[in-house]
């Protein structure tokens, strides 16, 4: 039970997969420029990456590694994801309509968010149990959705500065984005 | 005439990454040092070059509704044999670059490609079309490399440059220092260029953007 909050705690802060190691910045530069959707697209990424690192750790374990095809990871990975997001929409639609509005268009430009992958390949590198999978990738999930909400706070706030002509847009993003990073820092050595 | 131009647009006109700015994750990630940027660039190039020349030959066979898919494994595919051969042969490269190798396959600039130019045109301009990506990815991640290797080392491709004159400052190679580097090397760019970089990222989704995403283009 530890074991799993250090784990939940490590890819929530420690190793925050926006603000640490850089997987899922389109999203996050994209979208986090309003609070609701920052928190739409995040809902519809957490639900994505719990259940691809379910699916992806079984398609290893079940058809990869017992037919020695270990090499074929990353074709498969992608398809599994591709092929899940498509489900999920349709699952959505039809079962849970007032879900799918909430995360209905976020849905599609997930397949090619890296953060979905890189979350399946750590669990695979790292040889993490199912659970721990299950797990990581929740983690992950919940963390991206920390940065997305904070950073559309401060975002919100850059609107109304008088930012220097060159640094408008992009490059001021890029700063502010520095030092919400800097701010994660503080978490460094948390769990061990 | 036309050949060059589609080169060098890569390269100037439509950097991928410092003018549509794609492909942000690992230009953010995997500049730390300056050698790591050289895998990078070849493994990009290779993959770039490959998926556009063997799309732009399936383009008229690959049906419209099914197109992302076929696309995505078709790159998934070079990808995976840039993998096994950095595995074999570069072991240490292969370690440092870690999965930002089998990320290549989500770099929206490869797709961004295969959708707005190999799918258009012949086999020879979406090759030369690679190679003036790959080359403009390649010299755009060199140069923020360059800027964080400097300050945050002292070296540059392993050579000491700074010479003690200055202090490392460790920041700019931890993950801070990547975003510090990205945006002010766009803003020195925007600062001497007539069209300036406002775009925030979503320019990179080709599947259709949620709302408000577009909002900012360029100037």
């Amino acid at each position: 039970m530890v074991e799993i909050i250090v784990l939940l705690m490590s890819a929530i802060l420690v190793e925050n997969f926006v603000l640490m190691q850089f997987l899922g910045i389109c999203p996050f530069l994209g979208v986090s420029n309003k609070l609701s959707t920052a928190i739409g697209m995040s809902g519809a990424v957490i639900f994505v990456m719990t259940i691809a690192s379910f699916f992806t750790k079984l398609v290893y374990d079940l058809l990869l590694v017992r037919f020695g095809l270990e090499y074929l990871k990353t074709i498969a990975f992608i398809l599994v994801i591709a092929a899940l997001v498509q489900f999920v929409e349709i699952i959505l639609k039809r079962f849970i309509p007032p879900l799918y509005k909430a995360l209905g268009i976020y849905l599609p430009i997930i397949t090619t968010n890296c953060a979905v992958l890189g979350a399946a390949l750590i669990n695979i590198q790292r040889e993490y149990s199912l659970l721990n999978s299950v797990v990581y990738g929740f983690g992950a999930g919940v963390g991206f959705m920390v940065a997305m909400v904070l950073f559309a706070g401060v975002r919100e706030r850059l609107e109304h500065c008088d930012i220097p002509e060159s640094f408008k847009g992009l490059p001021i993003t890029m700063i502010a984005a520095a030092l919400v990073s800097i701010g994660f820092f503080g978490f460094k050595g948390l769990g061990g | 005439m036309k050949a060059l131009k589609t080169i060098t647009n890569g390269i100037f006109k439509e950097n991928p990454t410092l003018r549509l700015v794609l492909g942000t994750c690992p230009t953010l990630a995997i500049t730390t040092s300056t050698t790591n940027v050289l895998g990078m660039g070849v493994a990009a190039t290779f993959v770039l070059v490959m998926s556009n020349m063997i799309i732009s030959l399936l383009r008229k066979q690959i049906p419209d509704k099914v197109r992302i898919p076929a696309y995505i494994t078709i790159i998934a595919g070079f990808v995976s044999i840039v993998e096994m051969i950095m595995k074999a042969f570069l072991p240490e490269l292969d370690k440092a670059l870690g999965i930002y190798i089998p990320l290549i396959v989500v770099n929206c600039i490869i797709l961004v490609r295969a959708e707005l130019f190999a799918s258009k045109n012949n086999v020879f301009y979406s090759a030369l079309d690679g190679i003036g990506m790959g080359l403009g990815f390649t010299l755009a991640l060199l140069l923020i490399a360059s800027f964080r290797e400097i300050l945050g080392n002292g070296t540059w491709f392993g050579m000491n440059v700074t010479r003690g004159a200055i202090d490392p400052a460790m920041i700019m190679i931890l993950p801070p220092g990547g975003f510090i580097a990205f945006g002010t090397v766009v803003a020195i760019i925007n600062k001497f260029s007539v069209v300036k970089v406002r775009k925030t990222g979503c320019a990179a989704c080709t599947m259709g953007c949620p709302t408000n995403c577009s909002k900012e283009v360029e100037a």
